[in-house]
């Protein structure tokens, strides 16, 4: 382990820098945008799971007055195929026809058609005159009959991907994975106790309270203007430009403040509508969702069926584990069942293990990113499994988890070994807790798990300007979803050796700085920041270089310490140590202003690894299931600012615990979500929830100045199970299938 | 058009609209006067996200018709902070972090000064119960009820 290091800035938790317009309602957000002669937007959505569209006629629509524009999908040019990197990426032929449907609808909810009109009202009753022929097909609604040989097919032209030979029927199967390591075979031969476990999870949604929004201006000259709610505007810009076959160079992507994205606001859906409809009005074009919208058409996670089996020695060493894992894609290609496949095992340290993973479609929305993708349903089934595990074993289960806890060069079940990491310190943090220490209270039931996720690097880019007092502004490309730019001011204050409150953070548009993947992957703080802590350090050189020539010593006999220029140690010069303020007022005669840059592909992301702690009681009349407390210990590598480290734990935590106990897509028989509001759909209200209490472990990341490893994703991950743990000790039973909903964990009881 | 001629006070001041019978009150709010400083997150009246107070009543302007603020006295986020700048309960959001996003804060802001008028010195069950109306999806609301008890505490005993 890394040796503690003392920093002046970071690791304190200042007010954010756009903290105040928060609260003051300044803030603007996607649908806070209006501009002169700006019209309406709303979107035709198919009332059938599954039809092929016969015909669309927007005549009707276009002649009534205050209509300016209507579209389908044949005003989209030719659909190609193609790979978008990130987060949101996919197949931009599939991301095409998601966000209109051209000769089929394959969701209830999907777009059909658009309008553009004089107001919100007008635009909903020209719709209404959108005549659409549809001719009706067999919704795939359940995830293992859709993998049936005899299916109902989503996509003619689907053959499995990654089978040893192309298969010579279709299928919606769109691809599987395998992950093996060992003789599985002999592992469970080893083992003197095996558990087996299958486990379903229905689709969820990500929940940002934000519906999608932007506003979308083209000028005559072809030039689009977009304002948007994204996780990333370079990547909207990137995919806007292929689904409409547009010059990067005349599309300008201007992030607004968002409300909330875990991973759902990486994709596009409305803004290539905007523009095209722009372009056919000549005025801007503003277009918002409904809440029902949102829930119908955007974003859900993957429902999955999961079946995991463990073997182990009687002292708990693993001696073999494998997994089945399918994914519901949605309408598409594209289920994180990747991840969630690399996820499963990667706690532990396993020489024999096999993995199949399955990406199907069905026909319900597709899905989006949802804060670490894929890992929560997978890690949910081994979790449980563990837990099974150690209560056959007569073993705690956090000792259990201890005996074969991956460490320094344990080999990641997805190929590297890891570096220094932090899943035994949170392990041991775990043990020692007052939470788990204490007795667990009359009637309750208690439970652990682990959770894990990778984190991403990728590219990001970053820019640090010098005002002409010694005032710092960075820029870098971010949209900031929950506290970044606090965390940017830290990193670069304490690099840079000034104060908090002299730094200011902004987030550029697309023209006015350099290109940054999504704000995903727990990646903004790690890699942008490092592009941030690099940009700082091309400042201090170029001060460095100014004070050796003020002083007229060489640029080596300088060094920076605490935010001025100094003589480095022996070096015989009467001077006064020059500060940024120093420097940059007499910038004008030393070079021009101060400018310092960075741009990179950050490499070394550090795993995260998390456990949790809950207690439970079951109310045995109900079936109502009551968290009484919680605790999340997860390994951050470095708090750069802990307070928003702990809001991620947090929240994280919330929304593992309304997945576990609340959260589901209901569909009817003929695929129509039947709970697509606040209502129906209910995520955790604060009258549902204890005081999350948390603990920080701080295992650097080797590969990060300050050792971040990211912290957004992790926190989900392990609450699934920590509950299912919890039900389980609390109801004398396992509940295989999630949600804990009354009349699940009722009809469980009853049957008992 | 219809529209109907409306009289009201929006944070104090004297304010006339027009607005269709079928407008909401958030809408006349966000489209018509411009002030975006109240949020929709579902006009369903499930969220908050929309909270404003209309006379002593905290609201869903999204469950409100333009034309019910007739002679009302209308709240907003946008009243909050006052000659003094920030208002306690601003203040006590910021120092504890008690925002990610920020989407919900200006209805949870409005809810927590419609809670502290009335009970100033509410238990954290009575915090969670009467905020259960604004949904928050980011923090887990563990520092947005630490943040509350603070500025309770603040407005209580001044510092």
């Amino acid at each position: 382990m890394a040796e503690a290091v003392d920093y002046k800035v970071i690791g304190t938790s200042p007010v954010r820098p756009d903290g105040v317009d928060k609260v003051t309602g300044r803030a603007q957000y996607g649908a806070d945008m209006n501009l002169p002669n700006m019209i309406y937007g709303k979107v035709l959505r198919s009332p059938h799971a599954h039809a092929r569209i016969k015909s669309v006629d927007l005549s009707r629509a276009l002649a009534m007055p205050g209509v300016y524009a209507a579209i389908s999908g044949a005003d989209f040019p030719e659909a190609q195929h193609g790979e978008i990197g990130g987060e949101g990426g996919g197949d931009v032929a599939d991301l095409a026809k998601n966000i209109m449907a051209r000769d089929k609808v394959l969701y209830h909810g999907h777009a059909v058609a658009a309008v553009a009109a004089r107001s919100v009202q007008l635009a909903e009753a020209a719709l209404e005159v959108i005549d659409v022929e549809y001719e009706l097909l067999p919704p795939v609604l359940d995830l293992d009959a859709a993998m049936a040989v005899d299916a109902t097919l989503l996509d003619e032209n689907c053959f499995t991907k990654n089978l040893p030979e192309k298969p010579d029927k279709p299928s919606n199967i769109a691809a599987v994975m395998q992950l093996a390591r060992g003789d599985v075979e002999a592992g469970f031969a080893d083992a003197d106790v095996i558990v087996e476990g299958e486990y379903r999870i229905p689709m969820a949604h990500q929940g940002y309270i934000e519906p999608h929004a932007c506003t979308a201006s083209v000028n005559e000259g072809g030039q689009a203007t977009v304002w948007c709610c994204t996780q990333g505007h370079f990547e909207f810009r990137a995919m806007a430009s292929k689904v409409l076959n547009m010059n990067i160079a005349d599309l300008k992507f201007i992030a607004s403040e968002i409300g909330g994205g875990f991973g759902g606001k990486t994709v596009l859906y409305l803004e290539p509508l905007a523009i095209l409809m722009s372009q056919k009005s000549h005025r801007p074009v503003k277009m918002t969702m409904t809440r029902e919208e949102v829930f119908r058409a955007t974003g859900p996670t993957s429902g999955t069926h999961c079946k995991v089996k463990v073997g182990a020695k009687k002292d708990g060493t693993l001696t073999a584990a494998t997994a089945w894992l399918a994914y519901e894609a949605g309408a598409f290609a594209g289920a994180p069942m990747g991840p969630g496949a690399m996820s499963i095992f990667a706690p532990y340290a396993l020489d024999n293990f096999h993995i199949e993973a399955l990406d199907v479609l069905v026909n319900k929305p597709k899905v989006a990113a949802y804060r670490a993708p894929g890992a929560p349903q997978s890690m949910h089934a081994m979790e449980c499994a563990l837990d099974d595990l150690a209560r056959e074993l007569g073993m705690d289960p956090i000792d259990l988890r201890m005996k074969n806890a991956a460490e320094e060069g344990t080999q990641a079940p997805y190929g590297p070994k890891f570096p220094a990491i932090g899943f035994k310190a949170c392990l041991e943090a775990a043990k020692k807790h007052p939470h788990y220490t204490r007795p667990v209270p009359e009637g309750a039931g208690r439970g652990v798990a682990a959770g894990f996720w990778f984190n991403v690097g990728m590219q990001s880019s970053a820019e640090v300007h010098i005002n002409e007092n010694g005032t710092v502004t960075v820029v870098e490309g971010n949209p900031d979803i929950g506290g970044s730019r606090a965390s940017m001011c830290l990193m670069a204050a304490e690099t840079l050796g000034v104060t908090y409150d002299q730094v200011r953070t902004l987030i550029g548009d697309t023209e006015s700085t350099g290109f940054s993947n999504v704000t995903g992957g727990s990646r903004t703080t790690f890699a942008t920041g490092m592009a941030v802590i690099q940009a700082c350090e091309d400042i201090i050189a170029q001060c460095k270089a100014r004070a050796a020539a003020t002083w007229g010593v060489d640029e080596d006999q300088v060094e920076w310490e605490d935010g001025q220029a100094v003589p480095a140690p022996g070096v015989n010069a009467d001077v006064k140590p020059l500060s940024l303020a120093d420097i940059a007022a007499k910038a004008a005669r030393t070079g021009g202003p101060l400018l310092g840059r960075a741009s990179l592909n950050a490499q070394g992301a550090g795993a995260s690894f998390a456990v949790n702690i809950a207690d439970v009681r079951i109310d045995r009349d109900t079936g109502k299931v009551d968290v009484l407390s919680y605790t999340a210990i997860q390994d951050a590598g470095k708090a750069i600012h802990p307070a928003y480290v702990e809001g991620q734990m947090q929240g994280g935590a919330a929304q593992g615990i309304g997945w576990a106990l609340n959260e589901e897509y209901i569909f009817n028989a003929d695929g129509v979500m039947e709970n697509a509001g606040f209502l129906d759909y209910r995520i955790p209200v604060a009258s549902d929830l204890p005081m999350i209490d948390t603990q920080i472990i701080e295992v650097p990341n080797p590969s990060h100045p300050y050792g971040v490893r990211g912290v957004g994703e992790t926190p989900i991950v392990a609450p699934l199970a920590v509950i299912a743990n919890a039900v389980r000790d609390a109801a004398g039973q396992r509940i295989n299938d999630l949600p804990f909903s009354p009349p699940r964990v009722l009809a469980a009881l009853d049957n008992a | 058009m219809n529209k109907v001629q409306v009289s009201t006070s929006i944070n104090g001041e004297e304010v006339e609209f027009l607005c269709e019978p079928q407008e909401t009150l958030l809408d006349v709010l966000r489209e018509t006067l411009d002030k975006t400083g109240t949020k929709e997150g579902c006009s369903t009246g499930d969220c908050g996200a929309c909270s404003v107070m209309l006379d002593d009543r905290l609201v869903c302007s999204c469950l409100v018709l333009g034309v019910e603020a007739q002679g009302s006295e209308i709240s907003t986020i946008e009243g909050m902070a006052g000659g003094d700048g920030l208002h306690p309960i601003q203040q006590k959001f910021l120092e504890h972090a008690a925002l990610q996003c920020g989407i919900c804060t200006p209805g949870l802001i409005v809810a927590t000064k419609a809670l502290l008028d009335k009970n100033p010195d509410p238990d954290e069950e009575t915090i969670r119960y009467w905020l259960a109306g604004n949904l928050c999806r980011c923090t887990g609301y563990d520092k947005i009820v630490r943040a509350v008890q603070d500025a309770a505490k603040e407005l209580a005993h001044p510092a």
